[in-house]
């Protein structure tokens, strides 16, 4: 479904800053995976997700989603079948443009150039039903402008925007980081709910290794622009979030360096 | 699933969007507020000339005539600057060309001598050749990558050798030998129709097509899709909609309704000039944001009905202005210049004065 071979950048080349996100990275993806991903700071995580989406080309190697190669098509037109979703919840919406338009825009994607009307009145009925689902009581807030939402409201409309066009592949990027624990709890019920409704093939980013090793069906790990751990089944249905630290420190010789997971580590008390 | 609270700086900044709305809105009422005391000593100083000299009823009608005409032009300075965001300084150029093609069309020149008229088809084509200009503005940002503010004067600089091309190398030139949009009208209707009647109605059609025009095509799905590009440009990308195509698009509406704009003065005032267009740029502004006053900051359609009535409003203003003693026409610009930095102005001003109010509070109480 996703195939990415050889996936190499590097930022800064040549100068004292020279940073390499992905080194020859390798990863195949099965249509209908739930994939989440995490790693330290600086791990190539999200320079991964820009390459995929299309935010930047690769210095060397190919991605190829569905058979066809997008190694070198544009962003905005990757986006036709690859659906993402940011930290900051204020990315994903024009904050003056009230729901309906917001969710017609992301509906249409795909009639470019159209003269016909922006929102469509049975569409709405559509978006309305969708909206209803989430329980916040968006459904009956269609003409107010997205900019009035609050952080988790704006998120959970993203994330039907990302879906509701059918994409091939959804891309998550810590979406539920920016949120408070009771709306990313909320959100993150959604996703869970939309990705198995839709049996979208999906990646996701978190700093939460036990959200990680809960969610979806399969966990990779990376570490200086590769993945240092790929693990599904049930060995990973078997693994502890103890134990994935130990797997880290011994395959990347250090130990696991990420502010935010420290912190989950403390509060758990593992 | 267990969630766990750890620093995000993210959310702070979203609470601060939200709070900044908050703010925008209470900016926006004192702001009205402001403006309505302004226009209102204006009047009241002007009262007593007017009572002296008599209130003159062309002058304002001429006002409402020119108001609607310039009206086409603050239609346009709404989308690039309220739509996309983008003050776009080509309406200095594509006003005169708009002016020129038009004035052009009128006085042809045929082949044995005579002078043969197409106003009607010469501001059809001036409204094509602003939107042309516009494209060029767009393709230059989007596609070159040059900054939008000098993509503008770089098509505005080009636009003056055109204008003067199209213009027959002069600077200067009169319809006299014509026959213009108004006249034509009213030889069509039987040649013996108030002629300030036909001045009134022209622009009066022109700015309720214009409007009606631009009301539907921002709802329409390319519409919606111009909105977002000013609004949110990552979010276009994510819907699959090249932001490019969309600039270039906007702004070539925009300059064409600039263009059509100098189109139709040059039919109302009977000549095309060269150097008209300088500072069209800041009267559009003007426009746009005395209708804001009146009207505040809501939907697109709303604003377009509010850039017009400022653009009228305008013109009633330098009527008044015109009248108090010592006040000489070509102070207008700089009017125009200082109305548009007061109204810029103003959030920052009172963010400064909440600021320096919190400070001497905090003093009071420490």
């Amino acid at each position: 479904m996703l195939d990415i071979t050889g996936a190499s950048k590097t930022f800064l080349q040549g100068t004292v800053n020279e940073h390499v996100a992905l080194n020859r990275l390798d990863l195949h993806l099965d249509a209908g995976e739930f994939v989440t991903i995490v790693g330290s700071n600086g791990a190539g995580k999200s320079t991964l997700f820009n390459a995929i989406g299309g935010t930047f080309y690769l210095d060397s190697g190919r991605i190829s989603l569905e058979s066809r190669d997008i190694t070198y098509l544009t962003e905005h037109k990757r986006a036709a079948f690859i659906g993402r979703i940011f930290q900051d919840p204020v990315k994903g919406t024009a904050p003056d443009m009230t729901i309906e338009e917001n969710l017609s825009l992301a509906y249409n994607r795909r009639k470019l150039f159209g003269l016909n009307m922006g929102v469509q009145k049975k569409d709405v009925v559509f978006f309305r039903e969708q909206l209803s689902q989430f329980g916040m009581g968006l459904e009956d807030r269609m003409k107010h402008k997205v900019g009035l939402l609050s952080g988790g409201q704006r998120q959970a409309l993203t994330l039907l925007m990302a879906t509701i066009a059918g994409p091939r592949l959804l891309l998550l990027d810590e979406h539920t980081a920016a949120l408070d624990p009771a709306a990313a709890e909320k959100v993150m019920a959604i996703t869970r709910d939309i990705v198995s409704r839709e049996k979208l093939t999906t990646m996701m980013i978190t700093h939460n290794i036990r959200s990680a090793l809960r969610t979806g069906t399969r966990t990779i790990m990376l570490e200086d622009g590769k993945v240092i751990l790929d693990i599904s089944g049930k060995e990973r249905e078997e693994m502890t979030v103890s134990r994935l630290m130990e797997l880290y420190s011994h395959k990347a010789n250090k130990t696991l360096d990420n502010d935010r997971m420290l912190l989950t580590k403390d509060e758990n008390g593992q | 699933m267990a969630t766990f609270y750890y620093p995000c700086p993210r959310l702070q900044s979203a609470e601060r969007d939200v709070s900044s709305f908050k703010l925008a809105e209470r900016d926006v009422s004192s702001f009205k507020l402001a403006g309505r005391v302004f226009f209102l000593l204006l009047f009241l100083f002007t009262k007593r000339k007017r009572r002296e000299r008599g209130f003159e009823m062309t002058l304002m009608v001429g006002s409402l005539q020119l108001g609607l005409i310039y009206g086409l032009l603050a239609l346009g300075i709404y989308i690039t600057f309220r739509i996309l965001g983008i003050p776009d300084l080509t309406a200095d150029g594509s006003f005169t060309l708009g002016m020129s093609v038009s004035a052009a069309m009128t006085v042809l020149q045929t082949a044995d001598g005579t002078v043969l008229s197409l106003p009607g088809l010469g501001i059809f084509l001036a409204f094509l050749a602003g939107m042309a200009a516009g494209a060029v503005t767009g393709c230059l940002q989007t596609k070159l990558g040059i900054h939008p503010i000098l993509s503008g004067i770089l098509t505005m600089s080009g636009l003056y050798t055109v204008n003067l091309l199209i213009l027959g190398s002069r600077s200067n030139v009169s319809l006299i030998n014509g026959v213009g949009l108004f006249d034509s009208l009213n030889l069509m209707l039987g040649g013996d129709v108030d002629k300030n009647l036909i001045r009134t109605v022209i622009p009066v059609l022109f700015c309720v097509a214009a409007f009606l025009i631009l009301s539907w095509f921002f709802r329409t799905h390319l519409g919606l899709c111009i909105r977002a590009t000013g609004n949110n440009e990552d979010m276009v990308t994510a819907s699959s909609i090249n932001v490019d195509a969309m600039k270039i698009t906007a702004i070539a509406i925009a300059n064409g309704c600039v263009a059509l704009s100098g189109a139709v003065l040059a039919q109302y005032q009977g000549y095309a000039d060269l150097s008209s267009g300088t500072g069209t740029v800041v009267v559009g502004l003007a426009s746009v944001i005395i209708g804001e006053v009146f009207f505040g900051k809501r939907s697109v359609v709303i604003g377009f009905a509010s850039a017009i009535t400022g653009a009228v409003i305008y013109r009633f203003l330098i009527a008044l202005a015109l009248k108090i003693d010592g006040f000489p026409a070509y102070a207008l610009k700089l009017v125009s210049a200082v109305i548009v930095i007061i109204a810029l102005s103003i959030p920052t001003v009172q963010a400064k004065l909440r600021f320096a109010r919190q400070k001497r509070e905090a003093k009071q109480h420490a």
